[in-house]
């Protein structure tokens, strides 16, 4: 089953084109790593995705579980299951980090026309995820990323990644300012939402992340297309030699 | 005066004049009172309402935003009191003791005045004007700025309020509310209080003030407050009055050595606010939060002034100002820190800032340090912006509907001053207004 489809996608930013003309189809339970230099458009697909504003798609069209998402607002595609963890996520000083999970997870079962999780009911769900995740209480009392280490942010990335459960998850860069200790960890808690039915399209430059979540197909994308995909293999290749090729292949 | 420029006497002023001369004849006090109302109107009479090239006044033309003055407010009838019964909501059930003021008149069957706590002392200001309470006579007029043109005005024409004297070593545990309320008239009230608090007392002073939308009263409101050495008192003031209603008020206070003091002003009605903080660090080792937070929508406009006047060593004060601001709105904030050459160590921080909502709200932020002592560390900031679209993508990202975000930026950005209130109960009933006024948008 196919859940997320983009189909020559053209994105812009400032007039600018990043996105030109990128394909790529992820069905449901499989693992996709994109690859790419940087300038190459990696972030681009992300936020494009997840609706920040300001990434104007000029051509294609994107659909996730059949929809087109252009026709959703930023939060409407997350309530329908679409995630993104962030590369750099925000600090928001007075709001905390509970108020800030339970006003999300609620949100989206309102919209969805499920029933919103009791105060009781959430803490206990809350506090189940984060000791998976080493987050302690402390953390989730404080604001939201406000004092957290680059670690602590991006755990807690994959904290909301787990109690909101998407159907597709865009990690970008998630593996950024991680030692090997908290890349386990990050690794972890994404393997352990593998399943049949969610899908996860994992951003990096390095190979290293891929070491602990094992991709199912590999894309290089190089000035805003994709222009090689192959299986996990392909990512030690690109370890060993770089990104040289590809990039003048996408001049050329 | 400089030559060529004549002074024209605007309708408010010589409406005033009017209100003036009827009243003075039959106002409360005895020929020492009758000779300080003189000389403040007097003080009036001089200058005429503040206007703009009056610095203290810039941002709040007084004599362009007041049109008319309205006649005294009569004493109020039973229709009056009954209206007055339903008041308070913005307290929440914070548990108070109740001085309740229709149209600036004390209502004592409204008010709590039963078992008062030992050491507690409350009366009206008609009822001690008219007995020469020595309580009064002592201190009435010493703190408050003659020279300010609204204190001026309400001292000329103050006509009730209350008077409250904590005795030294007090613990007063239940807030004490002075209680505003205007019953829907086109018209004004002048009340002054004063609050007395003994050395090493402790209490809680709430006033606040609120009125029905759609009629066009005044209020101009003074209250002087004594701190005594070691003593802790809160202040808080919230000004709710209605939609169409013109106020003015004054705290002026000094505070005694090695007192801890708090103040916050909440104000989120009224068209035209003016809310003047002066207060005086007295003596040595105070530590003092100052807080507020502004919510302005529509064409309101709102001014907080604040002196604090430094004088004595080894002070410690926190000022946090927020303000929000949709539609129209123009929110002033003007912050004025003065250490006096013997005020060493003096340890003063100002913050405020103003989130715009929308881009035809204006926020004019006007902080001022006014440094004579050598050894001090003082500092001010103030900024004024958007809501940080990023934050609010972020939110988004997760679910939350814009309008919630925003909600949830906005009250993070209040909240920054509300959690400065030490009262839980009455941090929470101001947090639950600020939700409402946020749920009222759009």
């Amino acid at each position: 089953m196919v859940l997320l489809e983009i189909k020559n996608l053209h994105v812009e930013i400032d007039g600018k084109e990043i996105l030109k003309g990128l394909d790529l189809t992820v069905n449901a339970g499989e693992v996709h790593a994109i690859m790419g230099p940087n300038g190459s458009g990696k972030s681009t697909l992300a936020y494009v995705l997840a609706g920040k504003a300001d990434y104007t798609p000029t051509a294609g069209e994107v659909l996730f579980n059949g929809k087109n998402i252009f026709d959703m607002t930023p939060d409407e595609r997350a309530a329908a299951g679409l995630f993104l963890a962030f590369q750099y996520p925000l600090e928001i000083p007075g709001v905390a980090t509970m108020t800030f999970l339970r006003t999300a997870l609620n949100a989206q079962r309102k919209k969805r026309g499920e029933v919103e999780l009791s105060t009781p009911e959430f803490i206990k769900k809350v506090r189940e995820t984060a000791g998976k995740l080493n987050i302690d209480q402390d953390m989730l009392r404080r604001a939201v990323n406000v004092g957290f280490s680059g670690g602590e942010k991006k755990r807690n990335e994959i904290l909301q990644m787990a109690l909101l459960e998407p159907r597709v998850a865009v990690l970008d860069e998630t593996d950024s300012g991680l030692d090997i200790d908290a890349l386990k960890i990050v690794a972890d808690g994404v393997n352990r939402l593998r399943a049949p039915q969610r899908s996860f399209v994992v951003i990096t430059h390095y190979q290293r992340l891929l070491s602990y979540i094992v991709p199912d197909i590999v894309h290089v994308l190089s000035a805003g297309r994709i222009v090689k995909t192959g299986g996990k293999e392909l990512a030690l290749e690109l370890e060993a030699r770089g990104y040289a090729e590809y990039q003048e292949e996408a001049v050329a | 005066m400089n030559a060529g420029v004549a002074t024209i006497k605007t309708a408010a002023e010589t409406e005033l004049a009017q209100v003036f001369a009827l009243a003075r004849g039959s106002l409360p006090g005895d020929d020492a009172v009758s000779a300080q109302r003189e000389a403040a109107f007097g003080v009036f009479a001089k200058e005429g309402l503040p206007h703009r090239r009056v610095e203290d006044w810039k941002y709040t033309d007084l004599r362009a935003l007041m049109r008319e003055a309205k006649p005294l407010a009569p004493p109020p009838d039973a229709v009056a009191k009954t209206l007055a019964k339903s008041a308070g909501a913005l307290l929440g059930d914070v548990e108070t003791r109740r001085l309740v003021f229709v149209d600036g008149a004390f209502v004592a069957e409204l008010s709590d005045l039963a078992n008062l706590e030992n050491g507690l002392a409350v009366g009206s200001l008609a009822d001690a004007l008219s007995g020469s309470d020595p309580v009064l006579t002592q201190h009435l007029g010493k703190l408050a700025p003659a020279s300010d043109v609204a204190v001026a005005l309400n001292t000329a024409l103050m006509g009730d309020g209350a008077v409250i004297r904590i005795a030294a070593g007090s613990t007063i545990e239940r807030p004490l509310h002075l209680l505003f309320v205007a019953s829907g008239k086109p018209a004004a009230s002048f009340v002054r209080s004063l609050v007395v608090v003994e050395r090493g007392a402790r209490a809680m002073i709430i006033e606040s003030h609120e009125g029905p939308a759609g009629i066009d009263y005044q209020v101009n409101a003074a209250l002087e407050l004594f701190v005594g050495d070691a003593a802790h008192v809160d202040h808080v003031k919230i000004i709710g009055e209605g939609a169409d209603a013109l106020h003015v008020s004054t705290l002026a206070a000094a505070i005694g050595a090695h007192a801890r003091f708090n103040a916050f002003s909440f104000t989120v009605g009224g068209a035209v606010v003016r809310n003047q903080l002066f207060l005086k660090f007295d003596g040595e080792g105070i530590v003092a939060g100052i807080r507020g937070a502004t919510l302005l929508k529509g064409r309101q406009h709102a001014d907080t002034t604040l002196v604090a006047n430094h004088v004595a060593p080894d002070c410690q004060s926190r000022e946090v100002f927020k303000t929000v601001l949709d539609d129209e709105a123009h929110g002033v904030f003007q912050g004025r820190i003065i250490v006096r050459r013997q005020a060493q160590r003096t340890d003063a921080k100002m913050m405020t800032q103003a989130l715009l909502l929308s881009e035809r709200a204006e926020a004019d932020n006007k902080p001022e340090l006014e440094i004579f002592a050598d050894d001090v560390q003082c500092g001010h900031g103030a900024t004024a912006g958007a809501i940080d679209e990023d934050l609010k993508f972020y939110l988004l990202a997760r679910g939350i509907p814009a309008a919630e975000a925003e909600a949830l930026l906005i009250q993070a950005f209040l909240g920054e001053a509300i959690e400065g209130i030490e009262h839980a109960g009455l941090r929470e009933a101001l947090l639950e207004t600020v939700a409402a006024w946020l749920k009222a948008r759009k």
